[in-house]
């Protein structure tokens, strides 16, 4: 029966390598320099790229991280910091609630909120992924603050620092390890989203052209591409621009393992 | 100083309640058109006319199917996942060496790390020709007596939907219930280990013992597969009807949001209707996970605890 135990780990296993394999290989015959530098060609024709998705991906992405990085970074500072007050657990719980909820409701309400004023674009995707990243930035602030040491704490407070400044300098210094996985993976995250970025950037074919307008991302070519009925020009496309998804979300991924490798000796 | 820096804190971690609370209602506010013009016939109607074929009949929005295909896929990749992630959560807190353990929860986490869209594209171009060559046909004449795997097969079906959805929920599944196992306290292992029992009864009294912590990683399963998206649109098919067969194509309500949205700019209760869709969803999602976020946390404190 412990054998069982394996095979089921070998089973889940089989889908993860199949689609890394075949990602690689069908993605790799489609890459080539232009595929990074040119615009997006309209469906079924030769040639072009998907430079503009990249580049809309890292835009919505890092905006977004703009405004969930801060947020969800002083949230987890509140909740490490005030253990056990009725606000501490309403939060705590509701931070997981919102982290559970369907990315495409996310899409929805920043339809509602955004671009219903200003139209489809870049900030109202950016909306929509911070609203994803804010309760991982904040769960896992909170675990990294708690497990700094209480006694290095109680160390800064007996030199007469102040409280606010020795949770800024010296707890913050001492969870930074874990901060960063934290904040590395919520962005691993949101960077293949597609749902959301649907009902708010939209999509579009060429370089950025501005926070309010409609943009382009990598998640976004792929679905449009999977869909076009040209099997030999755009399906390759779509395998090419999984695999640079599927390498900046792995990337990331792995560089969370390296930072983190000690605590599992 | 103290003061005014706890303040900022507590103000900033109160942005859950206002994105929460502005989420609800505002989406009830976009749905509020629908909800007057259908009342509770949206919840039954088995129909989706957005627009009519003849000028004088009203549009209508019924979402019956979508919610049977999206239980019944939630549901099924409930069934194929659940066992899988249990084997998996078990081998990664009882039985495998601490070392293979860290490329393991690596390789479960990449599982949770690939895009949505990504299972899209594999579930198209690799699962389903596969499914459809090899493993469909063969089903079918062994189950074929049973109504369910009757009528002709298509590639983008339940059944496809539901491996897609299995595949994407056993890290969940699997990640949650090695904590809910882990955090069963050692003294309860050596006990039963001191009384003869062997490995695998150690895992059986483990199970056991983190019994609802399990459960609740399962129902987290169940509202990621409820709510999830792009993978479930490419490879369902996409189509609004009642279905009888594994085989038939269907439709998910998260999926008809990410299809028809961005065209449905009028009629005006045509929009609301997909607002109330996503409604019904995040209703849904709420439900499952609020309910399930407290059993786990209960059980990781009553173990933890003892």
């Amino acid at each position: 029966m412990v054998l069982l135990s394996y095979v089921a780990l070998i089973i889940a296993l089989i889908p993860l390598m199949n689609i890394l394999i075949e990602t690689t290989i069908r993605g790799v015959s489609a890459i080539n320099l232009s595929f990074f530098t040119e615009q997006i060609p309209p469906l079924g024709q030769a040639g072009g790229g998907v430079g503009p998705a990249i580049q809309g991906t890292l835009i919505v992405v890092g905006l977004a991280s703009l405004v969930g990085v801060p947020v969800g970074v002083f949230s987890g500072i509140f909740l490490a910091e005030f253990r056990n007050t009725k606000l501490t657990y309403v939060s705590r719980y509701l931070n997981d609630v919102l982290s559970g909820i369907p990315s495409i409701v996310i899409g929805i309400f920043s339809w509602i909120i955004i671009v219903t004023i200003i139209g489809w674009s870049v900030i109202a995707g950016a909306f929509a992924l911070a609203i994803m990243m804010i309760p991982i930035v904040t769960r896992t602030t909170e675990e990294a603050i708690l497990l700094v040491p209480i006694t290095i704490k109680e160390a800064a407070l007996a030199l007469g620092i102040p409280r606010w400044k020795t949770t800024l300098t010296i707890v913050l210094r001492n969870a930074k390890k874990g901060m960063i996985t934290g904040i590395l993976l919520s962005m691993a995250r949101v960077t293949g989203e597609t749902a959301p970025l649907l009902l708010t950037i939209l999509g579009s074919r060429f370089w950025f052209g501005g926070f309010t307008e409609p943009s382009a991302a990598l998640s976004l070519t792929i679905f449009n591409f999977s869909q076009s009925p040209y099997s030999t020009v755009d399906w390759p496309r779509a395998w090419g621009a999984a695999l640079v998804l599927i390498l900046m979300i792995l990337g990331i991924n792995v560089m969370v393992r390296y930072y983190t490798r000690e605590k599992y000796g | 100083m103290d003061k005014l820096f706890n303040g900022f804190l507590a103000l900033i971690a109160c942005n859950v309640f206002v994105i929460l609370f502005l989420m609800l209602y505002k989406i009830l506010e976009g749905a509020r058109l629908s909800l007057q013009t259908y009342g509770f016939s949206f919840f039954w109607g088995a129909s989706w006319e957005p627009f009519p074929p003849t000028p004088d009949m009203q549009p209508s929005f019924g979402v019956l199917p979508l919610i049977q295909g999206t239980l019944v896929t939630s549901a099924m990749a409930l069934l194929l996942a659940t066992p899988i992630s249990l084997g998996i959560g078990l081998t990664l807190s009882e039985f495998s060496p601490k070392r293979l353990n860290f490329l393991v929860s690596f390789l479960v986490e990449l599982l949770a790390a690939i895009p949505s869209v990504i299972y899209g594209l594999w579930g198209i171009f690799i699962l389903i020709p596969f499914l459809q060559n090899h493993i469909y046909p063969a089903l079918q004449a062994t189950f074929g007596f049973i109504p369910l795997f009757q009528e002709s097969i298509r590639g983008p079906c339940v059944l496809t939907g539901s491996i897609v959805l299995a595949v994407m929920i056993i890290p969940t599944i699997s990640a949650i219930s090695r904590d809910v196992f882990a955090a069963v306290p050692d003294s309860q292992r050596e006990a039963i280990i001191a009384l003869g029992a062997t490995r695998w009864e150690t895992a059986r009294m483990v199970m056991s013992y983190a019994r609802s912590g399990v459960i609740g990683a399962i129902i987290l399963g169940l509202g990621r597969a409820v709510g999830e998206t792009m993978a479930i649109t490419m490879v369902i098919g996409n189509s609004f009807n009642l279905f009888n067969s594994l085989f038939d194509p269907s439709y998910t309500l998260a999926s008809i949001i990410a299809n028809e949205f961005t065209e449905a700019s009028s009629p005006p209760v045509y929009i609301s209707a997909l607002i109330e869709v996503g409604l019904v969803l995040f209703v849904l999602n709420l439900a499952i996970n609020a309910f399930a976020i407290v059993i786990v946390w209960q059980t990781m404190k009553r173990v933890k605890g003892s």
